[in-house]
């Protein structure tokens, strides 16, 4: 890539946000560190997603700011903001190929120059696509439509990556493989990566930062090492059905290798 | 290029990046250029489309109503006066001929198609049911041509009907011309609906019935009459309405002020008497039926639009007597009979004709190419206006989440559409004649008039092939294009229309053959000028050139068949 910047993340501040959504009332106050990977979990139903969908701007905050860099994009649009994201599914068009599915990230209008065209190039050898530019999604596999949706994260380039459960639908080893994936992609650009899912192997896996969710809330926020330690929060030891008992853990995170 | 250095939403506030607010800004990247200025409530391109759609059809109806209102304001002691006994005669007939059309066509519907949903083996069953399809797609003119050629005074059938009646054989016009072609319309298209109301029933129910030994006489008590019972209204509804706004049928057909409608009457008021304040008082009294009509319809929840979809027949466990077998296969027979009757009788006088002839001469040429280029037209504008409604009432809806009420636009893009099924073509015509008729040559607008009118009489249609599948687009891709900045022309072009080319060209397909076969603003402002096909066969039938008519009907009938096939094969493939 030749951005003039190097990435970089920027931080990400809910400051008393509120939404509300049915009949459940949310209230969020939580800050992401710059530059750093934080996991986002919790039951179904805690929030997680509405919490994303608020930094990334497809909800939008009853009141309060949302703030990433330091600027308020409470009422920006999903593109307006300095944000790539990878839903759960969908994230491709069906009718256009893996070439053009990357090259949207770099022009929605599609519009690409000689040098777009080498950066989509890089991002598919990266993300181990090369070869596969003229396939169309349904020629792929479920992970590898994930690596054009991490690829098209590649040539967009932005200071923060937001992930939906990206590879709920994969196998264990197929999900760890992506997993090491985005954390080699944050390791090279170095972005502010926000990583929901109800893995516990995924969010140890990774390391970094995490947020524990309960009924619209963040409840607890640290150190993931120190969440899965002795004296994790008790309500994500519960939630991760370990009690206290530590040992089950561990054995838990090893049992997909 | 450096994509992360974009400007703040909302507050205008400093770049993202803290280091590029000190700095000199960098010129805007790709995607900051359409950067909506007020954040998120920046307004959709889509909905901006939607409302331009919406004014284009208010303008189109409300010019009409402004022009009979003005007619109305202008000629008052006219209009008052033209509530006379001949008005009151035509309004009866017109709701008595569609009393006894519905009647006719749904009461043996009913028992055609619980003959056909009984026999779901019965030889030639889906044949049978594509030919029932075959009426809905041709023009009024066809059928009414093909009703003449086989119980015309001259039709293939006279010399039987004359010997069963003793007499000579007078021959089909007035009433009984009307009854017959309209049976000819709607009989095929109840049986079908009734149909899918039968085939709705669960298989479950039909098991049960098997294992309590019910009779086919208890089956039909307890099962198929429930059923056949709750649409009933519905079609019949439906029906009426179909009949009540009939023109093509009651112009060719019916015979002079004993038996004419409304709308046949507002067209010689103002073709032949040129009587605008007769006119006037004639549409609103045809407004005020219709949307009663409507107002039942509603409330009945009938499905205006009329189109069945025929799912494969379900199992049947109850089995049919030999008695009952046979004479469900006589009613189906002659149902059968009745709806291939005149579209055979079409077939052989328009083989009769001298088709070589009448494809070479220059005035059917002409006809026919004005035909094809103003059906053209009238698609393309059907097409964009129906994009734009199915796009902008998603947008709204989308805007609104799901707790919202739905606000007074979208509620427009939503069911706003079907009301101009209120709206006679006729009677929008009617009110345009009216208002232009001082700035010049009212013919000269014809091409604009069928245009634009026919294009917006098949939205509703075209509408239910549109909006499903850019209902379904729009989930997938809703927030990938919000996310990656997609929208306006570049989501059009990129997103879109690889996704709705199919679904858009069966509205085209349809679209277009609907206004080929139209006889209905043309017959108002068609002159030597400007004739399309419908009208061209219209003047030739008066001129009784019969043979040149039936010749030109075959020709009508059968783009209009071939459209509308197109239509429905792109329809099903993309349904697949």
């Amino acid at each position: 890539m030749n951005s003039p910047m190097r990435p970089g993340g920027v931080d990400i501040r809910l400051e008393e946000v509120t939404f509300t959504y049915e009949d459940m009332r949310m209230r969020f106050d939580a800050t992401i560190e710059a530059g750093q990977i934080t996991s986002v979990m919790g039951a179904s139903g805690a929030g997680k997603s509405t919490f994303l969908n608020l930094v990334a701007g497809f909800e939008t905050a009853t009141s309060g700011r949302v703030l990433i860099g330091g600027a308020d994009v409470t009422a920006a649009p999903p593109s307006a903001r300095p944000i790539s994201m990878v839903f759960q599914e969908n994230n491709l068009f069906a009718h256009l190929t893996v070439e053009q599915n990357v090259g949207l990230g770099r022009s929605p209008a599609l519009k690409l120059a000689e040098a777009d065209r080498t950066d989509i190039a890089d991002a598919l050898g990266r993300t181990g696509l090369a070869g596969k530019e003229r396939r169309l999604p349904r020629e792929l596999s479920g992970g590898e439509r994930q690596r054009v949706a991490i690829a098209r994260v590649l040539v967009r380039d932005r200071p923060v990556l937001l992930l939906d459960e990206p590879f709920a639908s994969l196998g264990p080893a197929l999900r760890e493989d992506m997993v090491d994936l985005v954390m080699s992609v944050h390791r090279e650009r170095g972005m502010t990566v926000v990583f929901v899912t109800h893995q516990p192997e995924d969010a140890r896996r990774i390391g970094g930062n995490l947020l524990f969710l309960e009924q619209g809330k963040v409840i607890a926020a640290g150190k993931t090492e120190e969440f899965f330690g002795k004296n994790g929060p008790e309500a994500f030891r519960n939630y991760i059905g370990t009690g206290n008992a530590e040992p089950q853990s561990q054995e838990f995170a090893r049992k997909p290798t | 290029m450096s994509p992360q250095a974009t400007e703040g939403g909302a507050g205008g506030s400093a770049g993202l990046d803290p280091k590029s607010s000190t700095a000199a800004s960098p010129p805007p990247p790709a995607f900051g250029r359409t950067l909506p200025s007020r954040g998120r409530e920046a307004r959709d391109s889509r909905i901006t489309a939607g409302v331009i759609a919406l004014g284009a059809i208010a303008i189109l109806i409300g010019g009409a109503f402004v022009g009979l209102i003005l007619e109305g304001v202008n000629d008052l002691s006219g209009a008052i006066a033209a509530f006379d006994g001949y008005l009151f005669r035509v309004a009866r007939f017109t709701l008595w001929q569609a009393a006894l059309s519905t009647l006719f066509s749904v009461v043996p519907a009913l028992f055609v198609a619980r003959a056909l949903s009984r026999h779901p083996h019965f030889p030639g069953r889906g044949l049978i049911l594509r030919l029932f399809a075959v009426p809905l797609a041709l023009p009024a003119i066809v059928a009414a041509l093909g009703v003449l050629a086989l119980y015309g005074r001259a039709g293939y059938l006279a010399g039987l009907l004359t010997k069963i009646s003793g007499g000579d054989w007078p021959g089909i016009y007035g009433l009984s011309g009307i009854l017959v072609a309209h049976v000819f319309f709607n009989l095929p298209l109840a049986t079908r609906l009734f149909l899918e109301a039968l085939n709705a029933v669960p298989t479950d129910q039909w098991r049960l019935a098997s294992q309590l030994g019910m009779s086919a006489r208890a089956g039909f008590r307890l099962i198929e009459w429930p059923a056949l019972r709750a649409s009933l209204p519905g079609v019949a509804g439906l029906v009426f309405m179909l009949c009540i706004t009939s023109f093509t049928i009651v112009l060719t057909l019916g015979g002079g002020p004993r038996a004419s409608t409304l709308e046949v009457a507002i067209y010689q008021s103002l073709r032949f008497d040129f009587d605008p304040a007769r006119a006037v008082a004639l549409t609103l009294l045809q407004i005020l039926l219709t949307l009663a009509v409507v107002a039942v319809l509603m409330r009945l929840g009938a499905n205006v639009t009329g189109d069945a979809n025929l799912s494969v027949a379900p199992r049947r466990y109850i089995s049919s007597g030999r008695g009952e077998t046979a004479l469900d296969a006589a009613l189906i027979a002659l149902g059968l009979a009745f709806v291939a009757g005149p579209m055979l009788a079409t077939v052989l006088s328009g083989l009769e004709s001298d088709l070589m002839r009448l494809a070479g001469e220059a005035t059917v040429q002409s006809a026919a190419a004005t035909s094809l280029i103003l059906a053209c037209l009238a698609a393309l504008l059907c097409v964009m206006l129906t994009l734009a409604l199915a796009m902008a009432r998603r947008a709204l809806q989308l805007q609104r989440k799901a707790a919202g009420e739905k606000s007074f636009l979208e509620h427009m893009t939503d069911t706003g559409a079907g009301f101009v099924l209120v709206v006679p073509p006729i009677v929008i015509g009617a009110g345009w004649f009216v208002l232009l008729r001082h700035a010049g040559n009212v013919f000269a607008l014809a091409p604009v008039m069928v245009v634009t009118v026919n294009a917006v009489m098949a939205m509703p249609f075209a509408l239910r092939a549109v909006r499903p599948a850019y209902d379904a687009a729009s989930e997938r891709h809703e927030r990938l294009c919000a996310q990656l900045g997609i929208r306006g022309w570049s989501r059009l072009r990129l997103i879109e229309w690889p996704v709705l080319r199919r679904p858009l060209s069966t509205a085209f397909a349809f679209a277009m053959a609907l206004s080929l076969g139209d006889l209905g603003v043309i017959a108002l402002f068609g002159s030597d000028s400007v004739q399309t096909l419908p009208y061209l066969l219209l003047a030739r039938m008066g001129a009784y050139r019969t043979a040149d008519a039936a010749g030109l009907a075959l020709l009508l009938g059968l783009i209009c068949l071939a459209l509308m096939a197109l239509a429905d094969r792109l329809g099903k493939d993309t349904a697949q």
